[in-house]
C-alpha cells in the first residue's frame, strides 16, 4: 500500500527529481514566481533605466516599504486562517496621529510609541472578539474597525501633525551606513528595518515551528477539522487578529518615524496594498497555504514596481495602481492554476 | 475482565438536535482491555453517541463518568486530554498540513527552537509504521493522498496519543483487505494492553472477528449490551433491523412478482456516453416502467453515468435518444424540460436548498420548468404539496420549516417530491437511501417501485447492493469506469452474482481487491460484506 515511497534506490535522479519535490510543494510555487518576478524587474529596470542593481536603490527600497513589509507580515496571519483585515491603514492613522500628538503634548516618547503600538493590539482584540465571539464575517468586523479608526484619527486632527526632528521616535528613522561604496551608492539601513526583519524572522518561527502556528494553517485549510483535530481554534483565530493589530501599530512607528510627521489621511488604501502583496507572496486568500517570506518578496515587488514607474518617467503615477491591479491578476490566475494541478 | 471497574460509563444519554430526539436514553459502558462494538443500521445514532462521548456533541440530559469521576466532555481538545482519542467516519485531518504535522500536531515534539521536525517526522513515520505504512514519506502533504490512506493516518493520530480509550468510527470503510487485517490486529494489540476501544462497523464479520461485547443500537434507542459469543449474526441482525425486515424481504418478493417486459422505443437511449477521465463510452436504454439499477464498487463510474444522463455533467462523448429523438441534454434544466430527473449523491450540497422550507423546495423544480413569468397559484402549490405529504408520509409539522432542520431521511424525501411534481418519464435516483433512517428507507424503496408501476423509467444506485437486487428489473454492472455486463434479475440473482462478476473481470487481480478467507468463510470488499457458500 505505498504510496510516496522515499526507498534510495527507486529515487529519481535529475528533472524528474525536481518535478517530484515540486509536485510535493506544490503550494510554494506561487512564491517561487513572485521571486523570479521580482529578480525579472530588477532585471528589466537595471536594462531600461540604468541605477537600479545598486546598493542605494536597494536600500531605499526597503527603507521605504520596511512599514508595509510589516504590515504584509500582519495580514498574511490573517489571511492564512481564511479571514481578512481591512483596518490595518486606520489603525496606522490613527495610532500616528495620537502618537504624534502625545509627543508634542509632552509625553516620554517611547511610552508614546509603546502606546501606538497597543492602539493597534486593542483594536486587533476588538476585530478578534467581534469574529470569534460574535461570529461576524472578518470582512465586515474589520471593515467596521477601518470607519473606526479613520474617524477617530479625524476626530484627532485633520491638519499634519509634525515631529520635533530631535525626538526619539525620529531616532528610529536615522539612517546607518552600513557600507560606504563609491559617491553615493552605501548599503543604508535604518532602525525601521532591523524592526521589519525581526519581526519576519519572529513571524517565521511562530509560524513554522509552533502549534499556534501550524493550527493557523490548519484553520485556513479547514476549521472544522482543526477542531475536530483537537487544536485551539478558538483562541488562534483571536491571536491572528491581534497580531495584525499590534503589527499595524508598529508598523505606524516605524513609517511616523521615517516621515516625522502624522495625519488622519495616513495609510488610505494600505491594506490594500498589504493584502497584495500577501497574494503575491503566494498566500491563497482563501487560507491555508503560503509563507511569510513571499509576503515580504510581494511588498518589495510592489515596492520595486513604484521605483521603476518613478524612474520610467512616461507612465503617469497614477498609472501605478492599474499595473498594481495587473500583476495581482497575473499572480491570482498563476495560484489557479497551481490549484487545479493540485487537485489532479 | 468484567470485574475490573469501566473506564467510561455514559447513563441514560439524551441528545436533540432541533427538537428531534435523536439519542433517546442511551447506555454505554467501556471496559480497558475490550473490544466494544456499537453495532445499529444507518440513523440509529451510533456517530451521535460518539460524538457524545468525543465532545462534539451536546448531551441534553446523562451522564458520562470516566474512571468513575463525572466528566462533561467538552470539546475535542477535552477529551483527547482526558486520554480518549477518537477517529472519526469524516477523515477530519487538515488538508493543507503534512502527513507528519496532521499526525503530530497536539502531541508535536519540541526542542529549543520550538517544534522539532525532525523527532516529529521520525515519531510519525514510527506510528505509521505499526499500521503498515512504513513506506509513507511523512512529509508528503496530506491531500496527495488516497481516502484509505488518510483513514490510517488519522488512526496514526490517534495512537500517537497513547490513549486509554480509542474510538474507532467506521475505521474500515475505505480500506481493503489487507488493511484492514492490519487494523485489526493492531486494535487487537491495543485491546491486549489495556486500551479499551469502541468499533463502530457496518462490516458484520469485521465486528464478530474483533468484539469482546456489543452495544445494540435502534432508532436512536438502546436495545441491548451483549457479550459477542453470545449473539450469532442473524439475532444481530435482527436486532439492529427490528420488524422491519419482513417489510423488506416482501418487497423483494413483490419485485420479482412484477415481470417485466420491455416493448417498444426505449424512453431513453444512451450510445457511446462517456467523459474523459471519468466514464469509458458506455450505452444504456431504460424503458418506461423498468427499473434499472447500476451496481458497483466505489469509484466504478455509477454516479458519472447518473450525471450525464440527468445532464449534471457535459458528455465528451456519445449521444442520448428519448422516445427515438436525438437530444441534447446540457444542464440539468434543459434535462428537466425533457422530463429527465436526477437525484444527485449530494443530497445537502447538490439536492435540497438548505436555507428554504420544505414546502418551497417542493414546488422549486416545477416552478423553474414553467419560468418565472408564469408563477404557480397558491392555490397549485398547496395542492402539490398536499399530495406528497400523503404519499410521501411527510409530516405536516415539518413542510414549513428550512429544510436543514429535517432528518436525512425527510430531506431526501423533500427533493424526491420535488422531483415527481415535474412527472418525469426518467428518474435517476443517485444513493436515495444513504444515511438515512430504516423506516424513510423503507419508504423511498416502496416509492420507487410504485413509481416504476406508474410507468416512469428509473435508474437506480445505492452502495448496498441487496437494495439494488431486491428493486431492480434489470442490473447494469459498473467497474472502474466502464460498463462490464448488464444482467435481467430474478430469483437466482442475489448480491454475490454481481460480486462475482465485478470478480471475475479482474482478471487475477482479485488477490488486491478481495481479501478471500474461507476458513472463516468470508469475503470483504470496501462497500459490503457477505459469507461465500462453503
Amino acid at each position: 500500500m505505498s504510496t510516496l515511497t522515499t526507498h534510495p534506490a527507486a529515487e529519481p535522479t535529475g528533472v524528474r527529481a525536481l518535478a517530484k519535490r515540486l509536485s510535493l510543494h506544490l503550494d510554494t510555487l506561487p512564491t517561487a514566481a513572485a521571486v523570479v518576478i521580482f529578480i525579472g524587474m530588477i532585471i528589466y529596470g537595471e536594462a531600461a533605466y540604468g541605477r537600479i542593481v545598486q546598493f542605494n536603490t536597494l536600500s531605499n527600497l526597503l527603507i521605504n516599504n520596511a512599514h508595509l513589509i510589516i504590515l504584509a507580515v500582519g495580514l498574511t496571519f490573517v489571511i492564512l486562517t481564511g479571514g481578512i483585515d481591512l483596518s490595518v491603514g486606520a489603525v496606522i492613522a490613527f495610532s500616528s496621529v495620537a502618537g504624534v500628538m502625545l509627543i508634542n503634548a509632552g509625553w516620554n516618547p517611547w511610552l508614546a510609541m509603546a502606546l501606538m503600538v497597543l492602539i493597534g493590539t486593542a483594536f486587533g482584540t476588538v476585530s478578534g472578539i467581534l469574529i470569534q465571539h460574535f461570529h461576524v464575517q472578518p470582512f465586515i468586523a474589520t471593515l467596521a474597525m477601518m470607519f473606526l479608526g479613520r474617524g477617530l484619527a479625524s476626530i484627532l486632527s485633520t491638519v499634519p501633525e509634525r515631529l520635533a526632528d530631535e525626538s526619539p521616535l525620529r531616532s528610529l528613522g536615522t539612517q546607518i551606513e552600513i557600507y560606504d561604496g563609491p559617491k553615493v551608492d552605501d548599503i543604508v539601513i535604518t532602525p525601521g528595518v532591523i524592526i521589519a526583519a525581526i519581526v519576519v524572522a519572529a513571524a517565521f518561527f511562530v509560524l513554522h515551528r509552533t502549534r499556534t502556528g501550524r493550527t493557523v494553517y490548519a484553520i485556513g485549510g479547514s476549521e472544522q477539522s482543526a477542531a475536530l483535530m483537537g487544536l485551539p481554534v478558538a483562541a488562534t483565530k483571536m491571536w491572528v487578529y491581534i497580531i495584525s493589530g499590534t503589527l499595524a501599530g508598529l508598523a505606524a512607528v516605524v513609517y511616523t518615524a521615517r516621515l516625522g510627521s502624522a495625519q488622519n489621511i495616513t495609510g488610505i488604501g494600505w491594506e490594500l496594498d498589504a493584502i497584495a502583496a500577501t497574494v503575491i507572496g503566494g498566500t491563497l486568500l482563501t487560507g491555508g497555504a503560503g509563507f511569510v517570506l513571499g509576503s515580504v518578496v510581494g511588498a518589495l515587488v510592489l515596492g520595486l514596481m513604484n521605483v521603476l514607474i518613478t524612474r520610467d518617467g512616461g507612465i503617469p503615477p497614477e498609472a501605478t495602481t492599474i499595473i498594481t491591479g495587473g500583476i495581482l491578476l497575473v499572480f491570482v490566475l498563476l495560484q489557479r492554476a497551481v490549484l487545479a494541478r493540485r487537485r489532479e | 475482565m468484567t470485574a475490573t471497574r469501566p473506564v467510561v460509563e455514559m447513563s441514560a444519554i439524551t441528545v436533540e438536535f432541533s427538537g428531534v430526539r435523536v439519542l433517546d436514553d442511551v447506555d454505554l459502558t467501556l471496559y480497558p482491555g475490550e473490544v466494544h462494538a456499537l453495532m445499529g443500521e444507518n440513523g440509529a445514532g451510533k456517530s451521535t453517541l460518539i460524538g457524545a462521548l468525543a465532545g462534539t456533541v451536546p448531551i441534553r440530559s446523562g451522564e458520562v463518568r470516566i474512571e468513575g469521576e463525572e466528566r462533561t466532555p467538552a470539546g475535542v481538545a477535552r477529551s483527547r486530554a482526558e486520554g480518549i482519542a477518537t477517529v472519526f467516519q469524516e477523515t477530519h485531518l487538515s488538508p493543507h498540513l503534512t502527513v507528519a504535522e496532521n499526525v503530530m500536531i497536539g502531541n508535536e515534539v519540541r526542542g529549543t527552537f520550538g517544534i522539532d521536525w525532525k523527532a516529529n517526522r521520525a515519531r510519525a513515520a514510527e506510528v505509521l509504521a505499526r499500521l503498515g505504512l512504513d513506506d509513507l514519506d511523512p512529509r508528503s502533504p496530506l491531500s496527495a493522498l488516497s481516502p484509505a490512506v488518510k483513514q490510517l493516518v488519522a488512526v496514526a493520530r490517534a495512537l500517537v496519543l497513547e490513549p486509554r480509550v480509542l474510538i474507532l468510527d467506521e475505521p474500515t470503510s475505505s480500506l481493503d483487505a489487507a488493511e484492514v487485517h492490519t487494523l485489526l490486529r493492531v486494535v487487537r494489540g491495543l485491546r491486549d494492553h489495556g486500551v479499551a476501544v469502541l468499533f463502530v462497523s457496518h462490516f458484520i464479520e469485521q465486528v464478530f472477528d474483533v468484539a469482546d461485547r456489543m452495544t445494540v443500537l435502534r432508532g436512536g434507542r438502546f436495545v441491548g449490551e451483549f457479550p459477542a459469543d453470545e449473539l450469532d449474526r442473524a439475532e444481530l441482525i435482527s436486532k439492529m433491523i427490528g420488524e422491519d425486515i419482513d417489510a423488506l424481504k416482501a418487497l423483494r418478493s413483490e419485485r420479482l412478482a412484477h415481470h417485466y417486459c420491455a416493448s417498444g422505443e426505449p424512453t431513453l437511449r444512451a450510445s457511446e456516453l462517456g467523459r474523459r477521465g471519468t466514464l469509458d463510452p458506455t450505452d444504456i436504454e431504460l424503458s418506461r416502467g423498468e427499473i434499472v439499477g447500476l451496481a458497483g464498487l466505489n469509484g466504478s463510474g455509477r454516479s458519472e453515468l447518473a450525471r450525464l444522463m440527468g445532464g449534471a455533467e457535459r458528455a465528451d462523448s456519445g449521444e442520448i435518444w428519448m422516445d427515438g429523438v436525438r437530444v441534447q441534454l446540457r444542464s440539468p434544466g434543459a434535462a428537466l424540460r425533457r422530463r429527465v430527473a436526477l437525484s444527485t449523491e449530494n443530497l445537502r450540497d447538490e439536492g435540497i436548498i438548505r436555507g428554504l422550507t420544505a414546502r418551497e423546495n417542493i414546488v422549486l423544480a416545477l416552478q423553474a420548468m414553467r419560468g418565472w413569468s408564469r408563477p404557480l397559484s397558491a392555490g397549485e402549490r398547496a395542492g402539490l404539496v398536499e399530495t406528497y405529504l400523503d404519499t410521501l408520509h411527510l409530516s405536516p409539522d415539518d413542510i414549513d420549516r428550512p429544510v436543514e432542520e429535517l432528518s436525512g431521511g425527510t430531506q431526501q424525501k423533500v427533493l424526491l417530491a420535488r422531483l415527481l411534481a415535474t412527472r418525469p418519464h426518467v428518474l435517476i435516483l443517485d444513493e436515495p437511501t444513504r444515511g438515512i433512517d430504516i423506516g424513510a428507507k423503507l419508504d423511498i424503496q416502496r416509492r420507487v417501485a410504485r413509481l416504476a408501476g406508474e410507468g416512469v423509467a428509473v435508474v437506480f444506485i445505492s452502495s448496498q447492493m441487496e437494495e439494488v437486487v431486491r428493486l431492480s428489473d434489470r442490473i447494469v454492472v459498473l467497474k472502474d469506469r466502464e460498463k462490464i455486463g448488464e444482467l435481467s434479475n430474478g430469483p437466482g440473482v442475489t448480491v454475490d452474482t454481481i460480486v462475482e462478476m465485478i470478480a471475475a473481470d479482474l482478471d487475477g487481480e482479485s488477490e488486491e481487491l478481495f481479501g478471500h478467507d474461507c476458513d472463516t468463510g468470508l469475503v470483504s470488499v470496501k462497500q459490503f460484506t457477505l459469507n461465500c457458500s462453503r
